[in-house]
């Protein structure tokens, strides 16, 4: 249309479309203006919390964890400031651009970043991807935050254990709770990445010293930066423990031990406190507590020598000669033996067709209680437990601890085995023989203890029948009302054992000291009364000890207590083949005794000059 | 008429509500990339400073605009399209790379875009085209002013700049729905072509970008794979839906200032203004641009010559197409193209050239007052 006048005509039909614009525009700007009321008004409250979620992140504050003292208040656990590297899957991009940064920038383990990655969790929690980063890579990470969206450095507290290795077997190591823990109902309120006691005290007191994590509202900008904190929750500090034991009679007891295998453990016969936990090989709990990787794992779990097992509580050994010292209070409370009724030892044990050996080759002689006790006459004893059978023995064991956990506040504490009839019925489905009964009594075949169950055993016994269970935590001090709550000493009752009997076995446990088995254990600082004891290991030996490889060798034994007058400290070693108890064994508990009795009179304990508070029965359970 | 016309003195052309309109406009987006690129510590001279200068530099271009004759101007019509196509093709191989695209000429510090300034030269080419002679017949009024937006068209295309191509054609269908062609309704139909243009032709499809078919994509399907493709949609609907009536105020716009919503200064400008001065803010924007384009099409439709009106016709037609494709795109009405807001968003040579076809816009009104001079 609109071709025959040209132009004006033209101009007029400019007019006409130029309204059509008019209008169109109009028409137009109206939707537009709808779309946006629809979007402002209409969906506007909608958008606004889309836009509030998009800029919040809740963080969580790491409390900071409960510190561990001695019983002196030396310092045996604490914190320190430690960078962390966390990752916001909401923010991140790219997944595997943000693996392969990692590892170029910080030369992580690329699968094991994707594993931590893929972890199960929420995409809006930072998910911690590596902690006691150094200053250099954490500095280097911040430099680079602009090419790491999602990627952020924590400060935070990281487990330290100022005393590397000493006491880390008491004191365990904390480390990222597991998949399987977040399951369980007592980590109901931690979330993955939480650090919770895995070994130790550490675990065994995590509820108390872990504390409650802290929440802040982080403002982020669109790379999951941080900006602006908005509300903060503070974390709650948790609670400090005070141990019994003393850092520096660990120390000496860990040194004593040296390179060989085996533990020792020292306690208060009064109190059942345990001065001293010693356990060898042992392991460094900062290199523990930190992320190891598989390798690393697997060279510990793999090492022959068990450095993370805990000898003294967890380490079952036949008691061999030591078990005279129930073996002998048995013979006398059920008038099995007088104390002046004698045996003859010939040096061997007839029984059926088989002959019992002594120690001693060619025997004894004509031997009483006293002396099978100070000479350790194992025919005395062969013969004692022929007389009294298992179940008697067995009786009189498990009144003093045998074959039952002590309760020491450590994880996967065994019991040892203080067999019976019963027992191996129930164990083994066989009847018991009576040979095996006259192993029993010198301590072999099947019965087995704990280095802490013989340290209770004699402290019992120098404690004239009166037991505590065995503790290592003696208050634990409250961060957020400042109070100091004493654990007390879980008494065990008294054994119904007469005075006397236990006159004349503390008269024969010192004269193993002072002429017996164990003269090298002699002290010129204290009175020591103790009984050596040789736990073997293969029952074929020929040639002197040492032609025999090590592997073969027997347990060097001694368990003691001190002074002989007023006990204040009961001791019982175990030297994994090491020979003879008295050789080997009886000297390092002489040295942890006179350490002892050098110490405690000068320090009074951390307890005694701090404002307390009664916690009666609360910490009992803690087992 | 002629009376009516000799009534006013030039300078009265200087339409004071004209310029009130353009100097509010131009301050909303001074202040809109003000406040996005508030708190953030850039190297150099900050954005807002920056758009002030193209501003001073744009003013000039108007007033020079105003003062010439686009009688004149259009005489050079066809040399300057023939300098930007040589531009356009020089962009396409020492341009500079930005997001993808290949856009920008260097001069020296500073860089320019030459496909902003091919909207306005294609406008005057065509409105030369068409006032020089009755182009009677299909050749002569499709065809071959078709052909002569076709090298630019295609060059744009090749950087890729999807929003300028499509500005261009929607210049040409305008023209052609200004001259008139057989059926009216062929324009009808070319103007929603251009709307179905990437959905319509599957030969653009397959030639378009990863970035430009994914931003499509996200438009088809608004809610999908919001931390990916559709990311800058949903964040522009956030950012406008949660101003809400009143807004978030100055500075107070999170999805901005948190970096959320990426290109916040240029392309997205009316995102940031829409969250931090709501729904009301916006109303006033929209009322502005309403009455910058009334007061044109008013110049346009009182044209003294055939020239005259289709330049502003034009100019009118490019501006609206602009407004509304962008306010379109980022309230989610129509897919992300990069189209930046007239005289708001941040840019030297959108704003320039703007600012400059405005001056021309002015000449035609001060050409058609000063008839008998």
């Amino acid at each position: 249309m609109a071709t025959a006048h040209y132009p004006e005509t033209e101009v007029g039909d400019l007019h006409r479309r130029l309204v059509i614009l008019r209008v169109g525009l109009l028409l137009v700007v109206a939707l537009l203006g709808l779309r946006l009321w629809h979007l402002q008004i209409r969906e506007g409250p909608y958008y606004r919390d889309l836009s509030e979620n998009n800029r919040t992140r809740q963080v969580l504050l790491e409390p900071a964890r409960g510190l561990i003292y001695d019983r002196h208040g030396v310092l045996l656990a604490n914190n320190v400031p430690s960078f962390s590297l966390y990752v916001t899957l909401e923010d991140v991009k790219d997944r595997e651009l943000l693996v392969k940064q990692l590892t170029d920038l910080l030369g992580l383990d690329a699968a094991l970043v994707r594993k931590k990655l893929t972890a199960k969790g929420s995409k809006l929690l930072p998910r911690k991807i590596k902690d006691r980063m150094t200053l250099r890579d954490a500095t280097l990470v911040e430099s680079h935050r602009l090419d790491l969206p999602g990627v952020m450095i924590q400060v935070e507290s990281q487990r330290n254990y100022p005393g590397g290795m000493t006491a880390a077997h008491i004191l365990g190591y904390v480390g990222e709770i597991s998949g399987e823990q977040l399951e369980k109902p007592e980590f109901l309120d931690l979330h993955q990445g939480s650090v919770v006691g895995q070994y130790g005290v550490e675990k065994s007191y995590d509820r108390h010293m872990r504390g409650v994590a802290g929440q802040k509202n982080v403002e982020v900008d669109a790379l999951g930066h941080e900006k602006r904190a908005t509300v903060v929750d503070r974390p709650q500090a948790g609670n400090d423990l005070y141990l019994t034991i003393d850092a520096r009679l660990q120390k000496v007891a860990e040194d004593l031990l040296g390179e060989e295998h085996g533990a020792i453990v020292a306690l208060d016969p009064t109190s059942g406190d345990i001065l001293a936990m010693a356990s060898r090989p042992g392991f460094d709990p900062n290199v523990l507590s930190r992320e190891l990787t598989a390798k690393q794992w697997v060279e510990i779990v793999q090492d022959e020598g068990r450095p993370l097992n805990n000898r003294a509580s967890q380490g079952q050994y036949p008691p061999g000669s030591t078990f005279k010292i129930p073996m002998a209070i048995a013979a006398l409370e059920t008038k099995t033996m007088s104390p002046s009724s004698t045996v003859f030892c010939n040096g061997g044990y007839q029984f059926g067709k088989r002959l019992y050996h002594d120690w001693k080759a060619g025997g004894h002689g004509y031997v009483d209680l006293h002396n099978a006790l100070v000479h350790s006459c194992d025919v005395y004893f062969y013969t004692v437990g022929q007389r009294m059978g298992i179940d008697v023995m067995a009786e009189f064991g498990k009144d003093f601890g045998l074959g039952k956990a002590t309760g020491v506040e450590l994880p996967s504490e065994r019991s040892g085995i203080m067999p019976s009839t019963a027992w191996k019925q129930k164990a083994k489905n066989e009847q018991w023989l009576p040979g095996e009964t006259i192993s029993a009594a010198i301590g072999q075949g099947y019965v087995t203890v704990t280095p802490l169950q013989m340290a209770s055993l004699v402290g019992t016994v120098a404690n004239n029948g009166v037991s505590y269970r065995p503790r290592l935590v003696q208050a634990v001090m409250d961060r957020t009302t400042g109070n100091l709550m004493e654990i007390p000493a879980v008494p065990r009752g008294k054994l119904s054992v007469k005075p006397e009997t236990f006159r004349l076995i503390k008269d024969a446990l010192a004269d193993v000291v002072t002429k017996g088995t164990a003269t090298r254990a002699k002290s010129s600082v204290v009175t020591i009364a103790g009984k050596t004891g040789t736990a073997q290991v293969a029952a074929l030996r020929t040639g002197p000890e040492e032609s025999i490889p090590k592997k073969f060798r027997d347990h060097a034994w001694f368990v003691a207590f001190a002074p002989v007058e007023s006990p204040k400290i009961a001791v019982a070693v175990i030297g994994e083949h090491m020979g003879h108890g008295g050789a080997a064994a009886a000297p390092l508990a002489k040295e942890v005794i006179e350490t002892y009795m050098k110490l405690a009179p000068q320090v009074p304990t951390v307890t005694s000059d701090r404002p307390t508070m009664e916690g009666p029965g609360r910490f009992s359970n803690d087992s | 008429m002629i009376n009516r016309l000799t009534e006013h003195r030039e300078l009265d052309s200087f339409d004071i509500r004209y310029v009130a309109l353009i100097l509010a406009i131009l301050g909303i987006g001074v202040l809109s990339i003000y406040s996005v690129t508030y708190g953030q510590r850039g190297v150099g001279t900050p954005y807002y400073l920056k758009q002030l200068i193209w501003i001073g530099v744009g003013s000039a271009a108007f007033l020079i605009m105003w003062a010439s004759d686009y009688h004149h101007l259009a005489r050079f019509a066809y040399p300057a399209y023939a300098v930007i196509l040589v531009m356009l093709v020089v962009v396409l191989f020492e341009g500079r790379t930005s997001k993808g695209a290949q856009r920008w000429i260097a001069l020296g510090p500073l860089s320019f875009q030459p496909s902003e300034f091919a909207k306005l030269i294609l406008v005057l080419v065509l409105a030369h085209y068409y006032s020089k002679a009755p182009r009677v017949g299909w050749l002569q009024r499709v065809i071959v002013p078709g052909l002569l937006v076709l090298p630019g068209l295609l060059l744009i295309l090749k950087q890729p700049d999807l929003g300028s191509g499509l500005s261009f054609v929607a210049v040409y269908a305008a023209m052609l729905l200004m001259v008139g062609v057989r059926s009216q309704a062929l324009g009808v139909i070319l103007l929603f072509s251009i709307m179905l243009f990437p959905f319509a032709w599957e030969g653009v499809w397959g030639s378009l970008h990863d970035y430009q078919r994914q931003r499509i994509m996200a438009f088809v399907d608004q809610d999908y794979d919001p931390g990916g493709k559709g990311y800058h949609a949903l964040q522009s609907r956030i950012a406008i839906g949660s101003g809400e009536l009143l807004g978030k105020g100055l500075y107070g716009g999170t999805q901005s200032q948190l970096k959320f919503l990426p290109e916040g200064h240029t392309d997205f400008v009316f995102a940031v203004f829409a969250e931090e001065w709501g729904f009301m803010g916006v109303l006033v924007l929209l009322a502005l641009f309403v009455g910058l384009i009334w007061l044109s099409l008013e110049i346009a439709s009182k044209a003294k010559d055939q020239l005259g009106a289709l330049l502003a016709a034009g100019i009118v037609a490019m501006l609206c197409f602009c407004v509304v494709v962008n306010i379109g795109m980022t309230a989610g009405m129509f897919p992300i193209v990069g189209i930046p807001l007239p005289l708001v968003s941040y840019g030297g040579s959108a704003t320039i050239m703007t600012m400059a076809a405005l001056g021309l816009l002015l000449n035609v009104k001060r050409k058609r007052l000063s008839l008998f001079y």
